[in-house]
């Protein structure tokens, strides 16, 4: 087994792990979908039209939950220090952990996502579309949520200081991917916003590794 | 891969405060250097400069005739009191992956388990290690993946006697074949043959 795949490994095995994990990312992002119905009254018509856009922020949400430790717990116990002079390049180390983060975290979210927009009253026929959706937009969330990560390296309370900077970063996935449930829902043309919404996601795997890596080396020197 | 460690007036700022300057050191294969010095005076910062972790204000850190990038991802181990081994995975899980990470093969790393005595160990997780269980583990990594120069920030620290002597034996078999040590030590070193004081 090659470095890079341990490391995968490694990652999903820690965000896995006590204390975070799929339950804790799960139970939030059910629970906070739930508060939906509760706050703004239980109309099945309303609640069946507001559904896709609410599971859709709550995942936008639910990703920031394991972001503040991505790079923190390996920066606060030396392993960053043994990551950053290696044989692979720190940016493609930062890519692999924001995968791994990704695979443990975003990819288990998109099975539940259009779920519990069904449990709202969605249409089920949304379903594919808001699964693909979530696929697309946890990766842009991964790959900018570790730029905001790597930035509040060495920073007190980081986690807030996370969020704080990446939540802007979220804003177009989270329009795009919106806008085009909504327009499926009402039967008009969908692709644009999907294809943004992928574009989005493919550019923040290509420039958040670079920037990532130059925010680490930052914080270690 | 063979090389040599050179620091040629060597100066160093951390936090906007200038540690030492004018440092020099040349260290050849099979020597090892005691860096001694008072809390704060960069023992530790200097070891990192060397790894490559943080900018140095002026001077030069040469590895002979090899180039930095190659010989900081494959020519040195570091080893400080910050260990990169996760409280909450196996030791073995650890050692494993370090040693894939750094390059080394399993033959290697079962060499290293035996020479550390960490074969019962190996099942239990990290954070239920003692303070020299979790020192053996970090230096069955240097073991475990083979690379000429040790830069290491108070290694017999949390020892007991024993492995204190132990680790001493491990160094001499390192310097015997060829390898470097640069060691941050408040004690002597038996195994060092150049000594540096970093003086503020």
């Amino acid at each position: 087994m090659n470095p890079a795949l341990g490391l995968l490994r490694r990652e999903i095995a820690i965000a896995w792990g006590r204390g975070g994990g799929l339950m804790v990312t799960g139970g939030f992002f059910a629970g906070a979908t739930l508060l939906l119905p509760l706050a703004s009254g239980p109309e099945p018509e309303r609640l069946a039209q507001i559904a896709p856009g609410a599971a859709w922020t709550v995942l936008a949400l639910s990703a920031l939950l394991g972001l503040e430790r991505l790079f923190e717990r390996d920066y606060e116990d030396g392993a960053l220090d043994l990551m950053a002079h290696a044989s692979l390049p720190l940016e493609f180390t930062c890519a692999l952990k924001c995968l791994g983060h990704w695979l443990a975290t975003g990819a288990p979210l998109a099975v539940l996502a259009p779920l519990a927009a069904i449990a709202l009253g969605a249409s089920p026929a949304l379903a594919p579309l808001l699964f693909a959706c979530a696929l697309a937009g946890g990766l842009a969330f991964a790959f900018t949520g570790g730029i905001g990560a790597a930035l509040s390296l060495g920073a007190r309370r980081g986690g807030l200081l996370t969020a704080v900077i990446v939540l802007p970063l979220f804003v177009p996935p989270v329009i795009f991917g919106g806008g085009a449930l909504h327009a499926f829902d009402s039967g008009l043309p969908w692709r644009a916003g999907f294809a943004l919404l992928g574009a989005y996601a493919a550019a923040a795997v290509a420039v958040g590794p670079l920037a990532m890596a130059a925010a680490c080396r930052n914080a270690l020197s | 891969m063979t090389l040599t460690l050179s620091l040629g007036d060597l100066s160093l700022s951390r936090g906007g405060r200038r540690l030492f300057s004018g440092l020099h050191l040349r260290l050849e294969a099979g020597q090892a250097c005691a860096l001694t010095g008072p809390n704060g005076s960069g023992k530790t910062s200097l070891l990192r400069a060397v790894a490559g972790l943080g900018e140095v204000d002026s001077g030069q850190i040469e590895f002979g005739g090899t180039d930095p990038g190659t010989a900081r991802a494959s020519g040195l181990h570091l080893l400080g009191h910050l260990d990169g081994l996760k409280a909450s995975r196996t030791a073995g899980e650890e050692l494993d992956f370090w040693t894939r990470w750094q390059g080394g093969g399993p033959e290697a790393m079962e060499a290293a388990v035996l020479r550390l005595d960490l074969l019962r160990l190996l099942d239990l997780e990290v954070r239920r290690l003692s303070a020299g269980q979790r020192r053996r583990l970090a230096l069955a990594r240097l073991l475990s993946s083979p690379r000429p120069l040790w830069l290491l920030d108070e290694p017999l620290s949390p020892l007991d006697a024993h492995w204190r002597a132990q680790v001493l034996d491990i160094m001499a078999g390192h310097l015997a074949g060829g390898g470097l040590i640069l060691a941050a030590v408040h004690d002597p070193l038996p195994v060092a043959t150049v000594a540096l004081e970093i003086a503020p």
